[in-house]
C-alpha cells in the first residue's frame, strides 16, 4: 500500500514489519514520533523509560531475551544511552536490535549540533542513513538483518528533515517472527575483563567483514553520469539538495550505510572522476573517511560544518547561482517560541525574577522562561544538570549563592536524570533549593506521558511515581507543594526554602494548560478606565496581554483565564470574563 | 512537469499541520510524487513555523529555498513578509489579514509594520489577502482558518473542487467534516 508517511513513522513500519516485539525509548525532538507510531501496532510491546540509558538496557534484555527490539533517541539522549552502546557492540545480540537515533542540524529544537555518526564509529557499530521515508522502512528492516548475521547492534541514523518529512512510501506485511531459545552464554554476555579481551578482535573482525560487506551492500548506490568530471559522495538529506541541483548531470556515490564506509569502491568511484566532492553536513565524517583510504577530496574547503544545508546551498557553492526574489523594506520582527497563554511555569517564573534570583535550569518547554521579559535563567546545560549543578554552584559559593539561587527542572526531566543529582545533595549535605516544575506531562516533544503521569504509552493508567515521596525518600527533608497560579503562595514558599537551612524541594504543581482534560476558563477583560498603563501585567511576557494606545489589551482568543496577570494589576483593573 | 513548491507558514499551534496533511493526501491522490517538511519541537510555541510541500513528477528535495515557492499560504500577516523572500517572482501569496503580535512587539522591544501587506503590493508582489478568521468563525469554528486558506489555495489549482471536498473527508475526523467544508467554500468564496 502507498502511504504518504514521515520519515519516523516510516521507521516504525519498518520495525514493525521486521517482527520487532519491543520498543523502549525517551522522546526527544526529532525523534519522537518513531515511538509515537511503533505503540500503534498492538503487535509491538512500546514503552516510554526514563531516560535514554534504560531504554537503550531493555531493547538489550528483549534481545537477549530472543527478540528484535528497538530503542529511539535523539542525539542528545544518545549521550545518556553511550554506556551500553559502546559494550552492546562486544556483546553482540540475540534477537536483531536497532539504536535509532535523530540528529537535529540547524538546532531547530536542540541545545547543541553534535554529529552521531561519530558514535557509531567509536562503538564500532553499523549505521544505516536514509534519505526518505521509503529508506528509513527499508533500511529498518533490512538493519534487523544486519544486526542478526553480524551479531551487532545496528544504529539507524535520521536527522529532522528525514525523521519530520513526509514522502511516499510502499509498505508491506509484518513478518511475524518466534523468539529465539534462550541459552545461557556468559563468555558472550558477561563483559568482565576475561571475556571481554576476547571480544574486542571479535569486534575489530566483525568491522572488516561489514567493511567488505559495504562495497556492494543495497545501501550504497554509485551513479555515474555520461558527460561529468564531477563526482560527489554524500548521503541521507544532502543527497536529495545534490539530485535536486544536477539531478542526473554529475556522478554520485550516495553512502546509506555510514559505517562501515567501503574502501575499494569509493577509490575505484574517486579514480572516474576528475573533481571529488563530498557534501555532507555537520563534521567531516565521510571527507574524513576519504582521505585515510588515501583520496583528497574538496568537502568541508567549500561546505560548512555548521547548521544544516538546502538545495541552495549546493546551487550557490557549487554552481555560483542564486535565485531573485523580492520583500518589503520595513523590518520583520523575530517570533520566538514563547511558552504559552495559561503557562503554569509562568507564575513561579514571574517569582523567581521578581525575587532576582539566579536560576540554573534544565531542558523542556520551561527552558523558553529564560526569554524576554522574564529573563528567568541562568543556564541549560543537558537534561538533570539543573540539580547536579546548583549544588556544585553553591560548594563554590557557599551562603551568599544559598539564600539566593535555586534550580528548576520539569515532571520528566527529574524522572531522566534529576534524581540522581537530588540523591547527590541530600547525600553530601547541600543547602540548595530545587524547584520541581510538575505540569503533569513531558511538553516540549509534544505530550508524552512519563513515571509521574499515571500513564502509559497508550494512554493506559499506569503506577505513579509520588513525588513528594520520592524526594523526602532521597533524603529531602523538607518538600512542598505550591500552585504556580498562586504568586504570593509561590513567593512565600520560595522565601521559607531559600532562609532554611539543609536541602528542599518546592514542587509547582498544575497541569500544562494544553492537555485536553484542563479546561480554560473565560478570557480575562482590561477595565481601559481603570488601566494606568503601569505594565506590571507586561512583565509576565503572556502572548495574550499587548498594550494598545497606551492600555493593557488582552486577545480573547489566545487568553485562557489563568488569571495570573489578575494578581499583578495594582489598579484592579483586570477582570475575570464571563 | 516542473515540481510546484508551496510553503504553509505562520504562528506555531494555528493548525498547520492539517493544511499540509490534506495538500499531501489530495496530492498522492492524483499521483504525484510529494515532499512535505514539517515543524515539531520548540518552533510549535507561538513561534514562527514553516511547512514545505512539493509536488510533481519526481521530488528530491523536501525543503523550499529563497526565491523558489509558486505559493505562499500565510496564517499571519507578518509571517507572510518574514517568508516573501521565499516566493518565486511572480509567485502568490495568500494571507490571512490577521495580526498577531510576537513577543518582541509586546514587550515594546519592536514594531509591527502597519501596511505590510501594502508594502508587497506596492513592490509588484501578487498577495491575495483575505479575512479568514471571520469566514472561519462563520463555518463554525476559530480553528478551520487552515481549510478556509486551503479554499483560497484552491481557486490557484486546475484540481476539481469535489477532491478537495473528498481530501476533506479523507483526512479530517469525521465530527469536523461538515464544518471544514463549510470552510473550504467560504475559502473559496462559495
Amino acid at each position: 500500500m502507498k502511504e504518504l508517511l514521515i520519515g519516523n513513522a516510516a521507521l516504525a513500519r519498518g520495525l514493525y514489519e521486521a517482527g520487532v516485539k519491543v520498543v523502549s525509548s525517551y522522546p526527544g525532538t526529532p525523534s519522537t514520533e518513531i515511538t509515537e507510531f511503533a505503540a500503534k501496532y498492538d503487535e509491538i510491546y512500546c514503552e516510554w523509560a526514563p531516560n535514554e540509558k534504560v531504554a537503550t538496557e531493555v531493547a538489550f534484555g528483549a534481545s537477549l531475551g530472543g527478540a528484535r527490539s528497538a530503542c529511539a533517541m535523539k542525539h542528545v539522549g544518545l549521550n545518556v544511552a553511550a554506556d551500553p552502546l559502546f559494550t552492546l557492540s562486544y556483546t553482540g545480540v540475540r534477537g536483531g536490535m536497532v539504536i535509532c537515533v535523530a540528529d537535529d542540524p540547524a538546532m531547530h529544537s536542540s541545545q547543541n549540533e553534535q554529529d552521531s555518526r561519530h558514535y557509531a564509529i567509536a562503538a564500532k557499530v553499523p549505521m544505516l542513513e536514509p534519505a526518505d521515508s521509503a529508506e528509513a522502512y527499508s533500511f529498518a528492516k533490512a538493519a534487523f538483518d544486519i544486526s542478526e548475521k553480524y551479531d551487532t547492534p545496528v544504529m539507524m541514523r535520521m536527522c529532522t528533515r528525514i525523521a519530520h518529512c513526509q514522502s511516499i512510501v510502499e509498505t508491506g506485511k509484518r513478518d511475524e517472527r518466534d523468539l529465539i531459545p534462550y541459552q545461557k552464554q556468559p563468555e558472550k554476555y558477561i563483559m568482565m575483563p576475561g571475556y571481554a579481551k576476547k571480544k574486542h578482535p571479535v569486534v575489530e573482525e566483525r568491522t572488516r567483514a561489514l567493511t567488505e560487506f559495504a562495497e556492494n551492500c543495497e545501501f550504497n548506490k554509485v551513479f555515474f553520469a555520461k558527460n561529468s568530471d564531477i563526482g560527489i559522495v554524500t548521503a541521507g538529506t544532502c543527497y536529495q539538495y545534490v539530485k535536486e541541483v544536477f539531478g542526473d548531470s554529475v556522478s554520485v556515490f550516495k553512502i546509506g550505510m555510514i559505517n562501515p564506509m567501503p574502501v575499494k569502491s569509493l577509490i575505484e568511484f574517486a579514480g572516474k572522476v576528475k573533481r571529488l566532492i563530498v557534501v555532507e553536513e555537520l563534521d567531516p565524517v565521510i571527507e574524513t573517511h576519504l582521505r585515510t583510504i588515501g583520496l583528497n577530496p574538496e568537502g568541508k574547503s567549500l561546505f560548512s560544518n555548521i547548521g544544516e544545508f538546502s538545495q541552495m546551498d549546493i546551487k550557490k557553492i557549487l554552481l555560483d547561482k542564486t535565485e531573485d526574489s523580492l520583500h518589503a523594506d520595513s523590518p520583520v520582527p523575530n517570533r520566538p517560541p514563547v511558552m504559552c497563554p495559561g503557562c503554569p511555569h509562568r507564575g513561579i517564573y514571574y517569582v523567581l525574577a521578581k525575587l532576582k534570583l539566579t536560576v540554573l535550569g534544565d531542558i523542556g518547554c520551561y527552558t523558553l522562561g529564560a526569554t524576554p521579559p522574564l529573563n528567568a535563567l541562568d543556564s541549560t546545560l543537558c537534561m538533570g544538570a539543573s540539580v547536579s549543578g546548583i549544588h556544585g554552584f553553591n560548594k563554590a559559593r557557599g551562603v551568599d549563592s544559598e539564600k539566593n539561587t535555586v534550580c528548576v527542572i520539569g515532571d520528566s526531566t527529574f524522572m531522566h536524570s534529576g534524581m540522581t543529582g537530588l540523591v547527590n545533595i541530600a547525600y553530601n549535605a547541600s543547602n540548595s533549593v530545587v524547584i520541581i516544575l510538575d505540569n503533569s506531562i513531558t511538553g516540549m516533544t509534544g505530550h508524552q506521558q512519563n513515571p509521574t503521569t499515571g500513564y502509559n504509552i497508550k494512554g493506559d493508567p499506569a503506577a505513579k511515581v509520588n513525588l513528594e515521596e520520592l524526594c523526602r525518600s532521597l533524603g529531602i527533608p523538607r518538600v512542598r507543594v505550591v500552585d504556580p497560579y498562586d504568586l504570593a503562595g509561590c513567593e512565600t514558599a520560595v522565601k521559607e526554602e531559600l532562609a532554611a537551612d539543609g536541602p528542599s524541594v518546592i514542587i509547582s504543581r498544575r497541569p500544562c494548560m494544553l492537555l485536553k482534560y484542563v479546561k480554560a476558563k473565560p478570557a480575562l477583560t482590561v477595565e481601559t478606565d481603570k488601566c494606568r498603563s503601569c505594565k506590571s501585567c507586561m512583565r509576565l511576557g503572556c502572548p495574550a496581554i499587548s498594550i494598545k494606545n497606551n492600555k493593557a489589551v488582552i486577545d480573547a482568543t489566545q487568553c485562557v483565564g489563568c488569571g495570573v496577570c489578575e494578581q499583578l494589576c495594582k489598579f484592579d483593573a483586570i477582570k475575570e470574563g464571563v | 512537469m516542473k515540481t510546484v513548491n508551496i510553503m504553509i507558514v505562520g504562528v506555531g499551534g494555528q493548525g498547520s499541520l492539517l493544511a499540509s496533511k490534506l495538500l499531501g493526501h489530495l496530492l498522492v491522490t492524483e499521483g504525484y510524487d510529494v515532499k512535505v517538511s514539517e515543524v515539531h519541537g520548540m518552533s510549535q510555541r507561538g513561534g514562527s513555523v514553516v511547512t514545505y510541500v512539493r509536488y510533481g513528477e519526481k521530488v528530491y528535495s523536501p525543503l523550499v529555498s529563497t526565491g523558489e515557492a509558486d505559493y505562499i499560504i500565510s496564517f499571519e500577516k507578518l509571517e507572510a513578509a518574514r517568508h516573501t523572500p521565499m516566493l518565486k517572482i511572480g509567485g502568490q501569496i495568500i494571507v490571512n489579514t490577521q495580526q498577531i503580535d510576537p513577543m518582541p512587539v509586546i514587550t515594546g522591544n519592536a514594531e509591527y509594520p502597519e501596511n505590510i501587506l501594502d508594502e508587497h503590493k506596492n513592490k509588484g508582489i501578487k498577495v491575495d489577502a483575505i479575512d479568514a478568521l471571520t469566514l472561519a468563525k462563520e463555518a463554525g469554528s476559530v480553528k478551520a482558518v487552515n481549510i478556509v486558506l486551503i479554499g483560497r489555495l484552491s481557486t490557484y489549482f486546475p484540481f476539481d473542487k469535489e477532491l478537495w471536498l473528498r481530501a476533506i473527508e479523507e483526512t479530517v475526523a469525521p465530527k469536523f467534516v461538515e464544518m471544514n467544508k463549510k470552510a473550504f467554500l467560504l475559502g473559496r468564496g462559495e
